[in-house]
């Protein structure tokens, strides 16, 4: 199939394509990799009147670090995350993740920002955004305002982006050497959305006092912060013996739910299992 | 290889070596021609608007809006197309019983599965007649759709086309040796449901066809992927109200078939009459959702099967009872009961068993045709078979290994038959299972296995050995009164500086047909393969013939490819040794130049010989004439079908938490008698395997209960990819066919015939501690956790 027609238009400075937007109104719509926007524009699910074109703005481009934070333009490519040394270092769960996320082809194109405005339930980056207590800065018409990740995504493909805002930067905590995380995605084929996946993050070294934040991705309908789980597992005398009860605190947490690739109750397993796998690895990356 | 000089050791021969292929170059630089590149000038371009019920009666079709888009030449239903193009009827005569109603390019009063064309939409671009198409408003009355073919037959089901009296499109009994007494006597009987999902064979180029009408010569020019441009000549001809000679239908690149490309489809019927009815080009490329809903689907099966076995391992008997479910329409001109047909055909076919009994049925349903894809029938059976045989090794506690060594026709019996009918001139299966057994280290894995197991890690070993139909005869369709040419014909020719011009009836969809053809010839002539040029895929330029499908290629437009560079050996040297003064039969031809016969020693280029031919002739006997083109053609007409035979392994891990398979090795050991090109013949082995690996794990178009394809994208379909691929490694036993001289039977469909059934085998295998069976495919992680009773709850 062919996309309706539409004029496309390359915005040269953040504020130029603000206003682009905003003048176009409802028919507007930002292009970033298109690795996302243009299959659904071939597909004739969307009917844009004009194509805004924000791969190129300065303001979106970077990866920068300060003493405690690291700041990823919207605009980073997600090859340029999987080879920045940056966030190799900083936020090495980014590092990880990055290599599920689609084919080099399409790694090459697709931007951060344009995979987290997107917001597909089963995709990768957003979960690991809530599991690293990301900050999305994004600005609008009315001024700049910060989202955190746990309150950016809404649904399905629903964000707390309004139609006129830029998704600008995404700022997360370095995090601090005894940090651990794990990152794993059960997909029947590499490359392909998850069936279901986790991001888990555990700080602290004690097993008093840990804060372990399990973050499901693939089986609702946004990524989901585990918290009764997470709190099964922090308050047992150690994690692992908080792990069944942690297990079946999951179907508080999660409302799995059933498409193609898996029914509801496969995913509640397949869930279970990425758990035990998950605190398996985050505790033997302490031991070794 | 040792023994005495066959005729195909030749000074120079390309029999048996892996070169290059001519057209590779060619296509890596891009300068391919493909269908969908071309483009005529006052080019239209069409678009369907395509049914979205599986069952509907069209009440109305305004096209008034439509007609008004911008960039628009015309917009046409199909009740009005059926002034252009008549309708088929996908029947064969030696299908006893096959019936089917007859199919319109475009639906004319009802359609009969979501993705049927209604309307056709002729514009300047694709895009323009998108966007108009959506303007045509059909009003449909959406009737009840036969969708689940377990109860197509009851009473209470709609019958799809009434005037057929009920939904059964063909059935086929069998039942040979003594069966009920073989089961009566057994001391173990194991019995299945295995059941397939249909998919279909995805390839990288989507159907296209750019039909051109000339009034002026009044001549039909269709440029067209298709695997049989003169049985595709025959039905544009026949269909379109025009002489054969009429019509010319040319297949430059295409991009892959299997099978896919080798049926007549409506909307390309559609496309060849809108050429005629608007007198000018107009081309059709499926996009991928079309393909999805209209490019045939195959397998679809629910077979139940039986097997007999006594203690000793000896199996005694086979029984099956099979049902598919095809679409609203047979397909034409092959028809959609080959598949069937074939399983009956060929379950049990490895084994020695003589006590046999089939039940196949094939029924309509509102869902898209069905058809031959590659290795038609041949997974089914295989997959029953061999399901079969490891439950009843199972059941009396034999390795499989073992089991199958027990009961392998013996390499020693041949030529024979099965219970079924099949004439087997000389298969290895014993061979082959030996090479496996050496080859994948069996005992080895063995080993493994137990080791592994006790450690919580489950892998499995699956078995499957196979036979392949190859080289058809025309006991496939010529018998059935189908105009689709079982022969195959190659002229060679040199021309006056010495190259070679082979044109032949065969096609090249990527297999590699144009690189085996000029091997032989360069072969059969003794000259080396730069000098060798080939010629294929149009009606008016080749001899007549089949073209590429069933595994046919080497061994039918191979054989005649040997037999005509042969006759234009003899008629070289006729002419050398004229021009020499000596008996031609002194002479032959090494690299290029003639040669005295047996030596190296060189009497004349040839070159030379072509320029005294074709320009000093009067240098030549009065009453002598050379001839440099030489035709031949070949068909086998001993057996009705080559067979081939092998053994595949697979070794793979199943994540029992998960579902998860992971495949981690597969073996194929086959035997297609002589290899031409073995680079070739290995890869379509591997090539087959993932195709056959993707029925077994991912491949799958799934129908909801109202009709609906449900996953038509590359997204939810999901295809085989290299990540998920083992190591696939191939191994040969060689018995050539005797009935050509260059002995070789097919490749093309082998990997395909067992891959899935050895996947499932091993997953059963890798399971045995947990005492599950899974008979279906594909093997999804649901699948395997339900059957190990883990669900999250
Ligand atoms: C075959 C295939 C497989 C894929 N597999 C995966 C996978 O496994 N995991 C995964 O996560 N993704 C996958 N993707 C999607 C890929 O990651 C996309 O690149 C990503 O989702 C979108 O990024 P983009 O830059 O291409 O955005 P675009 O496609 O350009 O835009 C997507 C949406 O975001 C909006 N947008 C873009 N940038 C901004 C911004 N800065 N501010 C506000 N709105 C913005 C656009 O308007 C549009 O609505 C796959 C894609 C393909 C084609």
């Amino acid at each position: 199939m062919k996309a309706y027609a539409f004029d496309y238009v390359r915005a040269a400075t953040l504020v130029e394509a603000l206003s682009l937007l905003e003048r176009a109104g409802e028919g507007g719509k930002l292009i970033a990799g298109g690795q996302s926007l243009v299959p659904a524009l071939n597909l004739r699910l969307l009917a844009p009147q004009i194509l805004i074109d924000i791969a190129q703005l300065p303001e979106l481009r970077g990866i920068t670090s300060d003493d405690t934070h690291i700041h990823l333009g919207a605009g980073t490519r997600h090859a340029e995350l999987a080879t920045s040394a940056l966030v190799g270092q900083h936020v090495p769960l980014l590092q990880t993740a990055i290599r599920h996320v689609a084919h080099a082809a399409i790694r090459n194109r697709g931007t951060l920002g344009g995979n987290l405005a997107h917001a597909d339930p089963a995709s990768e980056l957003p979960a690991c955004m809530i599991a690293l207590e990301a900050t999305m800065l994004v600005v609008g018409p009315k001024g700049e305002r910060r989202i955190d990740a746990i309150d950016f995504f809404k649904g399905l493909y629903e964000t707390a982006l309004e139609a006129d805002d830029i998704l600008v930067r995404i700022s997360i905590a370095r995090s601090p050497a005894e940090t651990r995380v794990h990152f794993n995605e059960l997909a029947r084929r590499a490359g392909d959305y998850a069936m279901a996946g986790l991001a888990m993050v555990m700080h602290g070294t004690q097993p008093q006092g840990l804060r372990i934040r399990p973050v499901f991705f693939g089986i609702g309908d946004r990524p989901t912060l585990a918290s009764h789980a997470a709190r099964c597992l922090e308050q047992a005398a150690d994690p692992m013996a908080g792990l069944a009860a942690a297990q079946q605190a999951l179907s508080q947490d999660l409302s799995p739910q059933e498409d193609l690739q898996a029914d509801a109750d496969t995913r509640m397993q397949l869930a279970r299992v990425l758990l035990k796998r998950g605190l398996t690895d985050l505790l033997a990356q302490g031991r070794g | 290889m040792s023994g005495p000089l066959s005729p195909l050791d030749r000074p120079n021969s390309y029999i048996g070596r892996t070169v290059p292929r001519p057209n590779l170059e060619r296509l890596v630089e891009g300068r391919g021609t493909y269908v969908s590149d071309m483009t005529l000038p006052r080019m239209g371009h069409v678009v369907f608007v395509r049914s979205p019920y599986a069952h509907a009666r069209i009440v109305d079709i305004d096209t008034g809006a439509a007609k008004q888009g911008e960039g628009v030449i015309a917009v046409v239903t199909g009740a009005e197309l059926v002034e252009q193009c008549s309708p088929w009827v996908g029947v064969l005569s030696h299908l006893k019983g096959l019936k089917s109603a007859p199919q319109h390019a475009m639906a004319v009063d009802r359609a009969c599965w979501q993705g049927e064309a209604v309307c056709a939409v002729v514009a300047n671009s694709r895009a323009q007649a998108e966007d108009a198409a959506e303007l045509v408003q059909v009003q449909y009355q959406e009737l009840e759709p036969v969708t689940d073919m377990r109860t197509a037959l009851e009473p209470h089901i709609p019958v799809i086309h009434a005037e057929l009296g009920d939904n059964l499109a063909f059935e086929r009994s069998l039942d040979a040796g003594e069966v009920d007494k073989a089961f009566s006597e057994a001391d173990a009987v194991a019995e299945a449901e295995f059941v397939f999902g249909r998919h279909t064979g995805v390839t990288l180029e989507a159907r296209a066809v750019l039909a051109d009408w000339n009034p002026g010569e009044r001549r039909l020019t269709v440029y067209q992927g298709t695997q049989a441009p003169h049985m595709m000549q025959n039905i544009f001809a026949k269909h379109l109200a025009l002489e054969e000679a009429q019509v010319r239908v040319v297949c430059k690149d295409v991009g892959g078939s299997f099978g896919i490309k080798v049926h007549v489809y409506a909307d390309e019927m559609a496309t060849a009459a809108l050429s005629k009815r608007l007198k000018r080009p107009v081309k059709f490329v499926a996009d991928r959702i079309e393909s999805f809903v209209t490019d045939i689907h195959a397998r679809d099966h629910i077979c139940k099967g039986r097997i007999a076995v006594k203690q000793d391992g000896t199996i005694t008997a086979f029984a099956i009872d099979d049902l598919t479910g095809i679409g609203p329409y047979s397909m034409y001109p092959r028809t959609s009961a080959i598949e069937a047909n074939q399983v009956v055909n060929l379950v049990g076919g490895p084994y020695q068993a003589r006590n046999y009994r089939a039940r196949a049925r094939v029924v309509f349903q509102n869902k898209n045709v069905m058809c031959q894809y590659r290795a038609v029938g041949h997974p089914i059976a295989c997959s029953v078979t061999e399901g079969l045989v490891d439950l009843a090794a199972r059941a009396i506690g034999m390795d499989p290994l073992e089991i199958r060594s027990r009961n392998l026709i013996k390499d020693d019996a041949y030529p024979t038959d099965s219970p079924s009918g099949l004439k087997f001139e000389s298969l290895s299966h014993h061979a082959s299972l030996a090479k496996l057994k050496q080859m994948m280290d069996y005992d080895g894995l063995r080993a493994e296995q137990k080791r592994l197991r006790r450690q919580g890690i489950y892998r499995g070993i699956g078995l499957a050995s196979f036979i392949e139909v190859t080289n058809p005869s025309a006991a496939f369709y010529g018998v059935g009164g189908a105009r689709i040419s079982s022969q195959d014909g190659v002229s060679v020719r040199m021309d006056a500086t010495g190259a070679i011009i082979v044109q032949t009836s065969l096609t090249e969809q990527g297999q590699g047909s144009e690189a085996l053809t000029a091997q032989v010839v360069a072969s059969a002539l003794g000259v080396t393969l730069d000098k060798v040029r080939v010629i294929l895929g149009d009606t008016d330029n080749t001899p007549y013939g089949g073209g590429t499908w069933a595994s046919r290629g080497a061994g039918i437009g191979g054989e005649a490819a040997w037999q005509a560079g042969k006759a234009l050996r003899m008629n070289i040297l006729e002419v050398a040794g004229t021009i020499l003064q000596t008996v031609p039969d002194m002479l032959d031809i090494d690299q290029g130049v003639v040669v005295d016969k047996g030596t190296t020693r060189e009497r004349i280029g040839l070159d030379e010989v072509a320029r005294i031919a074709y320009f000093r002739p009067d240098t030549l006997p009065a009453d002598f004439q050379a001839e440099l083109l030489a035709t031949r053609h070949y068909v086998p007409r001993q057996y009705p079908f080559a067979f081939t035979n092998g053994i595949q392994a697979s070794w793979l891990e199943v994540d029992t938490e998960t579902g998860f398979i992971t495949l981690l090795n597969h073996w194929c050991v086959e035997d297609c008698g002589t290899i031409i090109n073995p680079q070739l013949v290995d890869e379509q082995i591997r090539g087959g395997v993932v195709q056959g690996l993707g029925a077994a794990l991912f491949e799958h178009c799934r129908y909801d209960e109202r009709g609906q394809l449900t996953n038509g994208t590359m997204a939810d379909y999901l295809v085989p990819m290299a990540s998920e691929m083992p190591d696939i490694e191939v191994g040969h036993v060689v018995s050539p066919t005797l009935e050509s001289e260059l002995g070789a039977k097919g490749a093309g469909e082998a990997g395909t015939a067992g891959a899935a059934a050895c996947v499932a085998n091993a997953v059963n295998d890798a399971l045995e501690p947990f005492d599950v069976t899974i008979t279906e495919i594909p093997l999804t992680p649901s699948l395997i956790l339900n059957a190990l009773g883990r669900r999250g709850g």
